[in-house]
């Protein structure tokens, strides 16, 4: 066996396609999400706790780093739910064809963002 | 290899290679997939639930909040929300350590600190919703 063979890795060299960016950034958002599982248990404590609680975190995500953050974990969010629901799509055999799998990774891409800004702005 | 014999293997290596398996192997392919999505369903139909909810009040206060949680279904609900969320993270958080770890200690070790996280994480959801 030739141990020499190309392996193909050469991160910097490889231009993934749309698809493939959606699927690596549904991984990416993914691990985003299970690492920040403490801090939105946390939040759901406190906002359910008490009222004394619930305005202390009310003014904890005031500060500009916590709304930062939260801008950050929505755009993970939201990046999940569609390239999820596009996924399930798929498996249905909804939009499997190359065209309308290309147009929908470009459709998951703009509406995450797109609603990222739109939440984000009315948060803000 | 290249003599077109199948590779003979002792019962050695083969012992090993079975036991690697079952300790950091993806044998339970067909019913993940499945779990996988029917989590994200169960998901994806509580946060469509919770938004349209909230839309729907005039505005969101500590009440309106708190009220939504007060029944036991809606309680249950958020519960199998939590629990089919952290079944989903062990399946994808799994899968990706698969892909990307490859010393089989250092894998078996982040898969145990996961589960332990989400078993964790499964008991304090439990004291969120029902401790208040």
């Amino acid at each position: 066996m030739n141990k020499k063979r190309p392996k193909h890795l050469a991160l910097h060299l490889i231009k993934l396609p749309l698809p493939g960016f959606v699927s690596i950034l549904h991984r990416l958002s993914g691990v985003i999400l299970f690492l920040s599982l403490p801090l939105l248990l946390w939040v759901l404590q406190a906002s359910m706790r008490s009222i004394e609680t619930y305005t202390q975190l009310m003014e904890i995500l005031q500060h500009p780093l916590s709304k930062l953050v939260c801008i950050g974990l929505l755009w993970a969010f939201l990046h999940h739910f569609c390239a999820g629901i596009r996924y399930l799509a798929i498996d249905l055999h909804l939009g499997s064809s190359l065209a309308q799998a290309r147009a929908s990774s470009k459709w998951v891409m703009g509406i995450s963002l797109l609603l990222t800004v739109l939440i984000g702005v009315k948060l803000c | 290899m290249g003599d077109g014999h199948q590779p003979v293997i002792d019962c050695f290596d083969r012992g090993k290679a079975m036991l690697n398996r079952v300790v950091t192997g993806a044998h339970y392919g067909l019913r993940d997939w499945l779990v996988q999505r029917v989590t994200a369903v169960v998901m994806a139909l509580f946060v469509l639930f919770v938004v349209g909810y909230l839309l729907l009040q005039p505005r969101v206060d500590y009440d309106v909040w708190t009220r939504m949680f007060s029944n036991n279904v809606t309680r249950s609900f958020a519960l199998l929300f939590l629990l089919s969320l952290f079944y989903h993270a062990w399946i994808g958080v799994r899968d990706i350590v698969m892909d990307y770890v490859k010393p089989a200690s250092i894998r078996l070790l982040i898969h145990v600190l996961v589960i332990l996280a989400l078993l964790m994480y499964s008991i304090w959801s439990v004291q969120i919703l029902w401790g208040f």
